[in-house]
């Protein structure tokens, strides 16, 4: 397992980006939690539908998504808000998706980066075809797609890293394996010894990287992102990290797991590592911490003045968005719920 | 002008629409050397190259789900299902993405993509390979569903499909692939999209139906004729969006309907025909709605096939019955 900063936050490889990106990254990863505790947060006020939330997972998103140019395709899921706003996805129409709102899935016009999948699995073909038509048309622009170690158990993830390895895709598969589908634990998804040796079968490089060290998922994403663009294809990557939160808002892990096993995953907290790395080298003191906290908070509580400031979704948005235009046959049924 | 089957308009589509638009490409099983299973995509690949006539894997729902991918980034994707009964791997890819990334994105991101698949029995294949499941396309928002019974449509509709801002599932009637021939345009024009045809007009009854059974209606409507019961023939072409004004008008003109379909009877979509005209023409009618349909069973292999095909005379004793009515 690919490894560079230790639980000390000291480095044990090579630093493969400078102190001024670490602690633009570390803003990323501070941000992305503020508004993953405001998601758990808005969910019990009644405010959002069902939150997943993707606290202790910050690193394998913000890291990987770091990796990327503005103009690449990312395809990801309903635990990925990290990654996708690293992407230019806002947190205002993040939020919007998780309230219950179909604006939510529509980013701005220069951000390719798909809505939210939320069947597992099924978009990582997506990904493929994506990447395929980049390809085909000549342009440099790879795709990313993220996924969980659930989502492997799926047929359609043999299917998409079969068509990745046979036409040499410029695709970036990348697994956060967070140890657990809702309350299934890793082992009884796979009976392989890691989920990135699964890449062999399919003619592609794979590897599996400590997914809480943010230079070590910076460094395989770069890696496997500079292949993809130099016409070498696909990569797997397997980013292991550790849900510490339950499954959505409507999860009870107490069920399935011991809550000890949550508390020694705060020893491997992805954030914190980042940090002391930035004191061993004298980049962070207190002021700085409050300063990047403070952003964070007022950030996100402006995203969530945005998207609670929309009215509702209108017939017409629902009507409207079936086909480019309204058929005659829905046309007649819109009237029925307007009148 | 030139005389061509059904297949053979198909395949004259498909070159014409690769021709004319660098974006489109056909992706498939067997869909290069081969030329498919049915031969519709024969010489594309000789013609256009393996970058745009592309062979797949064995895996339709991959096949659907990568097509899906190029659609969204720009190209306009011709995925070729080998039968209809293999279609259901793919479903999920169907329903769940292809059909709904336009609503979910509010039009930031479709799918303008065509899967095409033979359709339909009566040719003794063996089991899934003669399925009419149009139903299950046809009840699902976001998807189009296109079934040509001639030559003329076949291209003029896969053009039209191909050209669709939104997604279109191509059923094509295997039974009619080579029936006949006719005279197809050369070069590039379309049909529309959501129109009926009314192939007979007539006066005493409605004959509604769609893809291979066309071929019954038609000698049923003959048959009708030597009596003197001047039967009207619509062949829908689209089942989604559905043309319900020109179904309304005919049935509001001759008072009597009969639709015919191949599928299983129950949850077909004749039954969605015949809820249509009772809400929307019940006070024109004089008998009630006959509906003529394989049956509730699985479609028979070989040996026992001919007994679930609804026959020509099964359509002419149900017209006969509205009139008796």
């Amino acid at each position: 397992m690919r490894n560079i900063l230790d639980l000390e936050g000291r480095l044990v490889g090579e630093a493969p980006i400078d102190i001024d990106t670490t602690r633009r990254l570390y803003r990323a990863l501070v941000e992305t939690r503020a508004y993953d505790k405001k998601g758990t947060t808005l969910q019990r006020q009644g405010r959002l539908a069902t939150y997943a939330p993707l606290l202790g997972q910050e690193a394998a998103q913000v890291g990987s998504a770091a990796a990327l140019d503005p103009h690449d395709w990312m395809v990801a899921t309903y635990r990925d808000a990290g990654a996708m706003w690293m992407q230019g996805y806002p947190w205002e129409v993040l939020l919007l998706s998780r309230s219950g709102d179909e604006r939510g899935g529509r980013p701005p016009v220069h951000v390719d980066v798909l809505p939210p999948s939320i069947t597992v699995g099924a978009h990582m073909i997506h990904a493929v075809g994506i990447s395929w038509a980049e390809k085909l048309q000549g342009t440099d622009r790879i795709a990313i797609t993220y996924f969980g170690d659930g989502a492997t158990s799926e047929g359609d993830f043999h299917e998409a890293m079969n068509f990745a390895g046979v036409f040499k895709t410029p695709t970036v598969f990348l697994c956060q394996n967070n140890g657990y589908a809702i309350s299934m634990p890793r082992e009884r998804q796979t009976a392989s010894d890691t989920i990135a040796q699964k890449a062999d079968a399919y003619g592609m490089v794979g590897e599996q990287v400590d997914g809480n060290d943010l230079f070590a998922v910076y460094a395989s994403t770069k890696e496997a992102v500079d292949r993809a663009r130099a016409g070498e294809g696909a990569t797997l990557i397997e980013a292991v990290t550790y849900r510490v939160g339950p499954h959505t808002t409507n999860d009870d892990p107490g069920r399935y797991r011991d809550p000890e096993e949550e508390r020694m995953a705060l020893d491997r907290d992805p954030i914190e590592r980042v940090r002391r790395y930035l004191e061993h080298e004298g980049a962070w003191d207190t002021d700085w911490e409050e300063s990047v906290q403070a952003k964070a908070s007022t950030t996100i509580e402006r995203a969530v003045e945005l998207a609670e400031s929309l009215s509702p979704p209108s017939p017409e948005d629902i009507f409207g968005a079936v086909y480019e235009e309204m058929s005659p046959d829905l046309r007649r049924q819109f009237e029925q719920v307007e009148s | 002008m030139s005389e061509l089957t059904l297949a053979g308009a198909l395949t004259d589509a498909l070159a014409t629409a690769l021709d004319k638009d660098q974006r489109v490409l056909v992706i498939g099983e067997d869909v290069g050397q081969t030329g498919g299973v049915f031969r519709i995509t024969d010489g594309l690949i000789d013609r256009f190259g393996d970058q745009r006539v592309i062979d797949t894997p064995v895996a339709e729902s991959g096949i659907v789900g990568a097509a899906f991918g190029m659609a969204v980034a720009g190209l306009r994707p011709v995925a070729e299902i080998q039968f209809m009964g293999f279609s259901y791997p793919a479903y999920d890819q169907i329903l769940s993405h292809v059909a709904r990334i336009r609503n979910r994105s509010q039009h930031r991101f479709s799918a303008p993509m065509v899967i095409r698949m033979p359709c339909g029995g009566g040719f003794g294949a063996a089991e899934h390979h003669s399925e009419s499941t149009e139903a299950i396309y046809a009840h699902i928002p976001g998807l189009k569903v296109v079934i040509p019974a001639t030559p003329y449509d076949a291209k003029g509709l896969l053009l039209a499909a191909i050209d669709s801002p939104d997604p279109v599932i191509f059923l094509e009637p295997i039974r009619l692939y080579r029936l006949v021939r006719e005279e197809v345009p050369e070069g590039y024009y379309t049909v529309e999209i959501g129109k009926a045809r009314i192939e007979a007009e007539g006066t005493d009854v409605s004959i509604i139906t769609w893809g291979a059974m066309t071929h019954e209606v038609r000698e049923a409507v003959e048959q009708l004729a030597v009596d003197g019961i001047s039967a009207e023939m619509i062949d829908l072409r689209t089942l989604r969006p559905l043309d319900e004004d020109t179904i309304i008008e005919s049935v509001q003109k001759t008072g009597r309907a009969v639709v015919v379909q191949e599928a299983p009877k129950t949850a077909g979509f004749g039954a969605e025909i015949a809820a249509l005209i009772g809400e929307r023409a019940l006070y024109s009618l004089q008998a009630p709605v006959e509906r003529v349909a394989g049956w509730d069973t699985t479609i028979p292999l070989k040996k026992a096939e001919h007994r679930y095909m609804p026959t020509t005379g099964a359509i002419v004793a149900a017209a006969r019955r509205t009139l008796d009515a």
